[in-house]
């Protein structure tokens, strides 16, 4: 079973988000590196992903654009900076609204033990403030939105 | 103060190493600013400035009545950037209750759902 996953913020301008995968560290890395398996778990439970550019490699540019229930859209973009498969991706990421503040800089790495793969996914702002900028983003209020109908959702589906 | 300044300003307060080791102190009990500054080897007046901002947070409020006038930690703002780490952390768990289907289904040898590069060929 997965390990919940846990959240600190170390320092004065990180988040790191550890969490753990009952699969090998070669397929987590996939389904981070395609857009055709990227787009099937990554984002807000309800919203699509209608852009899901990914150039994969060094220097390669990446842009998202996902679209809340209610027509909200939401853009990133960034470039890969490092990539060492099955080990490690680095890239930039900047929202379209710069509601993170010039950005951040991000790194997941991956490590395997047995059959179990831990991602590490570290996030860099460019200043305390805009971490805590990044709490008060369109972001978080389209978490709430789509928790909201998750919550609704999953109380259909409970037996 | 609007929930997102507050946030704001709690994150800020919490940002720098001084102020949440005033705020772990304050966890054990009130304590005056001359109590404060000893352990930290700075002088009073730049603590009284790490305490006016953790104030303005609402993280801390100081006592009018006596001479000593202590001051206290306030969990409420605390509770609400508690509150938001929450929140974040269950949209990544949202995602990966999803990309842990997804996996299952990438291991799974019937799944109709094999992604284009899965390798076939185990010999390689």
């Amino acid at each position: 079973m997965p390990k919940p996953l846990s959240i600190t913020t170390p320092g004065d301008r990180q988040i790191v988000i550890t969490r753990t995968f009952d699969a090998p560290r070669e397929l987590v890395f996939l389904c981070y590196s395609r857009p055709e398996l990227l787009r099937r778990w990554y984002g807000m439970p309800d919203w699509t992903m209608p852009v899901c550019e990914m150039d994969f490699r060094v220097g390669g540019r990446w842009r998202f654009v996902q679209r809340s229930p209610d027509g909200f859209e939401m853009g990133s973009q960034g470039i890969y900076t490092a990539i060492v498969e099955p080990e490690r991706i680095e890239q930039t990421e900047t929202y379209d609204d710069n509601w993170t503040q010039g950005g951040t800089v991000n790194v997941v790495a991956f490590t395997q033990e047995g059959g179990v793969t831990t991602s590490v996914t570290t996030l860099t702002f460019s200043s305390p403030q805009a971490r805590a900028a990044a709490a008060a983003s369109p972001m978080a209020e389209g978490m709430e939105i789509g928790f909201k109908r998750l919550d609704a959702v999953l109380a259909q589906e409970a037996v | 103060m609007d929930p997102s300044d507050q946030l704001d300003a709690t994150f800020i307060a919490l940002a720098d190493p001084t102020r949440r080791a005033i705020l772990a102190r304050l966890m054990q009990g009130e304590a005056s600013v001359g109590e404060l500054a000893a352990p930290f080897r700075i002088s009073q007046p730049a603590v009284s400035k790490h305490l006016k901002i953790l104030e303005r947070a609402g993280l801390v409020s100081r006592s009018t009545a006596g001479a000593r006038r202590p001051v206290r930690i306030e969990a409420a703002p605390m509770k609400q950037a508690v509150d938001w780490l929450e929140k974040y952390r269950a949209f990544w768990e949202a995602s990966y209750t999803r990309l842990d289907a997804l996996l299952e289904a990438l291991q799974t040898p019937l799944s109709t759902d094999k992604p284009k590069s899965r390798k076939d060929d185990k010999n390689a």
